[in-house]
């Protein structure tokens, strides 16, 4: 093999690396407080007893998880976001969180259906409401279930985040493009870009399973 | 204390309560005994709406528990039940599965549902235990919990459907023995069980019931010794000479 590697092009192009990989860890951190919330609600929704709530919910969840992100970005993008002034940014974020929402869903959903029924019988025979039930006894033991399937979610919210460079927004990827355009070292660069990735998703990783170690210590 | 009036349910064509009529006056112990599959469960949970009824009216102290009018989570905490398998909560400790319900539902202070609970705890023989989680206790400790939870909220009445089904023999006789001690305090009570010289020895009644009805009510010692029909005869001569 006579290829010489050239790392310089990674040294030459750090603050174009740093400015990407920042923006992508932002849009990715917007998306994921966003999506936890949509997740959440439509989870509940999902097992909620009012039939047209819960088909709702349902519905939602089999639209977001039936099209491919690329295109619910670009419709977003160039439909939604052009009535309502979004931008590209704004765009990327609202569609990776309603898209991961979707997924988060059905986590949430598995999680309370994971609960024995007994405890939601136990709450409500206790005097509780439904609300009160749900916030005390069943989220608590679902949340433990819940975090495992949730922490492959958010790494997968991360890496789909390099799609939202097809609508313009300069996240870490399309710096990767552009440096790859000028310097036609793409070997160094993406190398070096899946690298951040890696390390992005690796130590959030880490994170998660430090929660989930500290949850598991009481039962 | 209890008036269930016509009371009717069916599942499709399977009809699981059929016309049941009874009366639980208050300080009284009923046991509910009868076959698997009788209807047994769905009648006691239907008393605290657990469980809905299509046909008739449940009346707790003058309450009609299913109508859309009633609050039911009032009506609740004036109702302890306690499920065969405990439905203790996994992720508190015993002291908390007791203090919740008075914490939340009554808005009782927390230091006050502690005190409260620890005592309740400690009448049970579990004193030890407050800051144990479910999964650190045995059975009979569990069940047990299960009761201080339910009379934590200081109910009038108390519904328990198989409380010692799901346990080993050798710790049945603890939970019988809170039951027991609960009975002397005039608590009303509703029990389901198969165990029949517990039923015999503390209840006031005997409810037997079969197919979905109640086929008999007795005193004990007549319901034991001169059981008056045949389905009765026929039950008994199966549990006890088992
Ligand atoms: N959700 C349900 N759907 C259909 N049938 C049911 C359901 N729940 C209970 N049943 C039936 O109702 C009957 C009475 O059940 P249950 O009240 O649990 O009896 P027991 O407690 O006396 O054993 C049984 O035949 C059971 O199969
Ligand atoms: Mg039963």
């Amino acid at each position: 093999m006579g290829y010489m590697f050239d790392w310089s092009v990674i040294y030459d192009n750090i603050d174009l690396f740093v400015k990407g990989a920042y923006l992508s860890l932002k849009i990715s951190a917007f998306a994921l407080l966003l999506s936890i919330p949509i997740g959440i609600i439509l989870g509940l929704g999902r097992v909620s007893r009012n039939k047209f709530i819960s088909w709702l919910a349902a519905a939602y969840v089999e639209v977001f998880r039936g099209v491919p992100l690329l295109v619910l970005l670009l419709w977003i993008y160039f439909v939604l976001g052009s009535m309502l002034k979004l931008g590209s940014y704004l765009s990327a974020i609202l569609g990776l969180a309603l898209f991961a929402g979707a997924f988060i869903a059905e986590i949430v959903r598995a999680g309370i259906q994971s609960v024995p029924r007994g405890q939601m019988e136990a709450a409500r025979s206790s005097g509780m409401t439904y609300v009160q039930a749900m916030r005390l006894i069943i989220l608590p033991q679902a949340f433990r279930k819940i975090l495992p399937p949730m922490a492959s979610q958010f790494i997968i919210l991360i890496k789909d985040s390099s799609l939202v460079s097809v609508i313009g927004v300069m996240d870490l990827t399309l710096y990767g493009r552009n440096i790859v355009t000028t310097s036609l070292r793409s070997l160094e660069v993406w190398s070096f870009i899946a690298l951040i990735y890696f390390v992005i998703t690796f130590t959030l990783s880490q994170i998660i399973r430090f929660f989930e170690k500290k949850y598991k210590v009481a039962e | 204390m209890i008036s269930i009036k016509s009371v009717s349910k069916s599942y499709g064509s399977k009809i699981v309560l059929d016309n049941i009529n009874l009366e639980v006056p208050k300080s009284q112990i009923y046991a509910l005994i009868g076959p698997s599959g009788a209807g047994k469960s769905t009648l006691i949970r239907s008393i605290n709406a657990l469980e809905s009824i299509q046909e008739g009216e449940i009346l707790v102290k003058g309450v009609s528990v299913h109508s859309k009018q009633t609050n039911i989570n009032q009506l609740r905490t004036n109702i302890g039940f306690v499920f065969q398998s405990f439905n203790l909560y996994p992720h508190l400790t015993a002291l908390q599965n007791v203090t919740y319900a008075p914490i939340h539902v009554k808005k009782m202070r927390s230091h006050d549902a502690e005190t409260k609970g620890k005592a309740l705890l400690a009448s049970l023989g579990l004193e030890e235990k407050c800051n144990e989680y479910p999964g650190q206790l045995s059975g009979g400790q569990q069940q047990r919990v299960a009761i201080a939870r339910a009379l934590a909220m200081e109910p009038q009445l108390m519904l328990f459907d198989e409380p010692t089904s799901a346990l080993d023999p050798e710790m049945i006789k603890e939970v019988l023995d809170s039951i027991r001690k609960l009975a002397l305090t005039g608590m009303t009570m509703v029990v389901v069980t198969h165990e029949m010289g517990f039923a015999r020895e503390i209840c006031d009644k005997i409810v037997f019931m079969a197919e979905g009805k109640i086929v008999e009510t007795a005193h004990p010692e007549q319901f034991f010794s001169n059981p008056q029909t045949e389905r009765a005869k026929d039950f008994l001569a199966k549990v006890i000479n088992h």
